[in-house]
């Protein structure tokens, strides 16, 4: 805020006015529909967001002197924003595991039962947690890497509190019963629309802060950040199209159905793999592993052959989701095709990171944080790996519908996406808050092994009661009928159930570590004034008359 | 190669349209195609359209989100067929905005579960699982009984979907609120709408036991009576599995 010039309070104001009568319009249309408790919930957000501004409204305006720095207050929000959410997010998932454990752990409620808070968790953790960390450094590399500071104070806020309240809309839907049950893309259109906007607006501020760039050569994470936005953006329009019931309605029908439908989903929800938890995560990578190892990358070619091996290749895979059904067998067998081909960029990248610690492996014994992404690189490789290997329709014949997918899908959320950016989290706070460590190094390496703990006992627990159900559902007797009823595996996988729980306790207890470790960094007070530093955009622009 | 992409990296545009280019060619190879080859879909003539309360209790299948545990697809695999019946053909999801094939199966495929049990066991299994299947994890949703059914609602749900291509008639559409209460209802004048509209072999029952209102249940016992039994080209099919009794 003490940033903001008087034109961006102004347009703030305007905005959050504006959100208002939106809101306002959803408490109207829907008074009969569960879109009006949304219609509160926005309007809630902007009369919030509108008192904040005017009760600093006449604080001092920022001086010519901010131009000298980065732009970094909205970059540690997102960072403290993904901290709640993944603490949060993996809460949920937690009592989802012990659902099916024991199944009344739900309050006899509707809003707590498994097919409700099951995606809650899978949006907290993937959208709340990954969006909110990829934006955040994306801001944060970006700048550094374009040696600019962002084009103006105001984007940059809209985006990521925007983003947000698409998250709380999205959560507190599917309490609500609001879910358009596309898998990974279940709220409902009027919270897709208000994301398109959100998008808009990030790639414009992305755009606008490359246009301003002192160096010659965009870096190879602002790549990565840019197909993840750009194919973001394309994946999350098409897969949404759909027509609402009327405005005061929050359910709509999808444009597609049956088996284009399922194609068009499953377009999207690997790609939202690739594009959101794959390629952003590697634009993350691609800055903080060679900053905290102090190491260049290891081979710029490997970068720009891996790059485009994933932005052509994943697109394509969508439909080894659909091997066996109703799909024409010509697209499962491209689909299975690209699959293994994609092995190759994949490990590209893998080996190009891990090749970048060469020369710093004595940092990697000492320091956890650098650990983490270093396992991170580990867990990537052997993810994709296992995806190629389980894109294969005779291998898929027995993975598919079973728990092995959420041991893989595990393998890459936790061993991948969570390590990167727990790494990138504790290098990137004592920067952006211009402390010398984190709080505590020790609270660090506990969180590590918890993690790596944690992530190993959930996937060793899914690949078995995966392999387990998948075997026993087509084991035939000898008389030539199947063995086993659908009861009998599921009565086999309870042991599974419970390791399951308990591992994804374990993560759960050390991302709690990590917050309270990122807390107590924030609040220790500045140990010393940061002299003149390298760490500032590369001139002083020239000051617009406005300004 | 390199050499291009030293050039390439320098200019935001230039690169950014290489990404959309990239990003693009798979997906459209991939899902263009099932629009325009007609073999994609195969035809049923006779295959009917969803009643209002069947939308309905579609709509709160989806609601509770019953897709992240059930899947509606059975694959051409020999234990799939001898476990779940016919391998699902793509036309029985074809007025299925969105569908919901699913993609895990923490309970078995729904994709024929109509008419495979009684109405009577899906309220008792809906209201408390355990109390048929004792081994069940699957939440209890005993509220589904007590809560009544919206339906003045239900002609423009019906109105949504014609505008995406489902062909809900004019009749059908007017008539949506009051079919969705005679499916429920046996013996009332409403219920013969039903039977005129969507065809004598629609089920008209007190599908909660209760019959003179509407509920939740009613409607998603109703969907799920009919799962697998809006065309019966699968059944017709000389393809293992497909004859079966």
């Amino acid at each position: 805020m003490a940033q903001l010039t008087t034109t961006e309070r102004q347009i703030a104001l305007a905005l959050l006015v504006v959100l208002a009568v939106v809101g306002l319009l959803m408490v109207t249309a829907g008074r009969e529909d569960p879109l009006g408790l949304h219609g509160l919930l926005v309007m809630a957000a902007a009369v919030l967001g509108s008192f904040w501004i005017m009760s600093r409204y006449y604080d001092p305006l920022p001086t010519a002197d901010r131009l000298r720095e980065y732009y970094d207050d909205p970059s540690k929000f997102g960072v403290v924003a993904a901290m709640v959410w993944v603490a949060f997010g993996l809460f949920i998932g937690d009592w989802v595991a012990w659902l099916l454990v024991n199944p009344d752990l739900t309050f006899d409620a509707a809003w707590s039962s498994f097919g409700r808070i099951r995606p809650v968790h899978t949006t907290s953790v993937i959208f709340g947690f990954g969006g909110n960390a990829l934006i955040a450094t994306s801001f944060y590399v970006m700048q550094r890497t374009s040696r600019a500071r962002l084009p103006d104070q105001l984007s940059p806020w809209f985006v990521l509190l925007g983003y947000n309240l698409f998250c709380l809309l999205a959560v507190t839907g599917y309490m609500l019963g609001i879910t358009q049950s596309r898998e990974y893309a279940e709220p409902e259109w009027y919270a897709d629309i208000w994301l398109v906007a959100v998008w808009i607006v990030y790639f414009v501020t992305y755009l606008r802060t490359l246009a301003r760039r002192k160096e010659p050569h965009i870096y190879v994470s602002n790549w990565y950040y840019l197909a993840f936005i750009l194919v973001v953006a394309m994946l999350h329009i098409v897969n949404n199209l759909a027509v609402p019931v009327s405005l005061g309605h929050a359910k709509s029908y999808s444009l597609f159905s049956g088996v284009q439908d399922a194609m068009t989903e499953w377009w999207y929800g690997h790609n939202a793999v690739a594009f959101f938890l794959t390629s952003g995560f590697l634009g993350m990578m691609y800055y903080f592993m060679p900053k905290r190892a102090g190491r260049p990358i290891f081979s710029y070619r490997l970068s720009i052959i891996s790059f485009w091996g994933i932005t052509f290749f994943y697109i394509w895979v969508g439909s080894h989701h659909l091997h066996y059904t109703a799909l024409p067998q010509w697209v499962q067998t491209l689909g299975m095709t690209f699959s293994v081909l994609l092995l190759v960029p994949s490990w590209a990248s893998a080996g190009n990171a891990l090749l970048t610690l060469n020369g710093a492996w004595h940092k990697v014994r000492d320091d956890a944080t650098l650990r983490f992404m270093m396992v991170a690189a580990v867990f990537y490789g052997l993810t994709t790996f296992e995806g190629s290997f389980m894109a294969i329709r005779p291998v898929n014949s027995l993975s598919h519908y079973t728990d092995w997918t959420i041991g893989h899908v595990h393998a890459g959320a936790l061993g991948w996406v969570a390590m990167i950016t727990f790494g990138s989290i504790y290098a990137s706070v004592p920067w952006l808050w211009k402390r010398d460590a984190m709080h505590s190094a020790r609270l660090v390496e506990i969180h590590f092994w918890l993690a790596l703990a944690g992530t190993v006992v959930y996937i060793f627990a899914m690949w078995n009661s995966g392999i387990v159900q998948g075997l026993m559902w087509r084991t035939y007797n000898e008389s030539g009928t199947l063995a086993y009823s659908f009861v009998d595996s599921l009565v086999a996988m309870h042991p599974y159930y419970i390791a399951r729980a308990v591992g994804g306790l374990l993560f759960l207890i050390g991302a709690l570590v990590g917050c309270y470790n990122v807390y107590m960094t924030i609040r220790t007070a500045r140990q010393h004034e940061i002299g003149p530093s390298a760490d500032m955009p590369a001139a002083v622009p020239v000051l617009s008359p406005a300004e | 190669m390199f050499g291009f992409h030293y050039r390439l990296e320098r200019k935001t545009i230039p690169f950014v349209l290489a990404i959309i280019g990239a990003a693009s060619i798979g997906g459209f190879v991939e899902i263009a195609p099932l629009f325009t080859i007609h073999q994609t879909v195969e035809s049923a003539p006779n295959m009917r359209v969803y009643t209002p309360l069947e939308l309905a209790g579609r709509n709160i299948y989806i609601r509770e989100g019953c897709y992240a545990c059930h899947s509606q697809m059975i694959r051409t695999l020999r234990d799939d067929v001898e476990r779940y019946g016919h391998y699902s053909l793509a036309v029985e999801s074809k007025y299925d905005h969105p569908m919901l094939w699913g993609s895990k199966r923490t309970g078995p495929d729904l994709a024929r579960i109509g008419s495979k049990y009684s109405d009577a066991w899906h309220v008792i299994h809906l209201n408390n699982p355990r109390d048929v299947v004792p081994e069940s994890v699957m939440p209890a949703y005993t509220w589904l009984k007590r809560t009544a059914l919206r339906t003045d609602d239900l002609g423009m749900h019906l109105q949504a979907l014609r505008q995406v291509g489902v062909p809900y008639t004019d009749d059908m559409i007017a008539n949506a609120p009051a079919d969705a209460y005679g499916q429920a209802n046996p013996g009332t004048p409403f219920a013969e709408g039903v039977s005129k509209r969507y065809g004598e072999a629609t089920d008209v029952s007190a599908f909660d036991g209760a019959p003179g209102n509407v509920t939740e249940m009613d409607a998603l016992v109703a969907y799920l009576q009919i799962l697998g039994r809006l065309t019966d080209v699968a059944s017709k099919d000389p393809a293992p599995g497909g004859a079966k009794p």
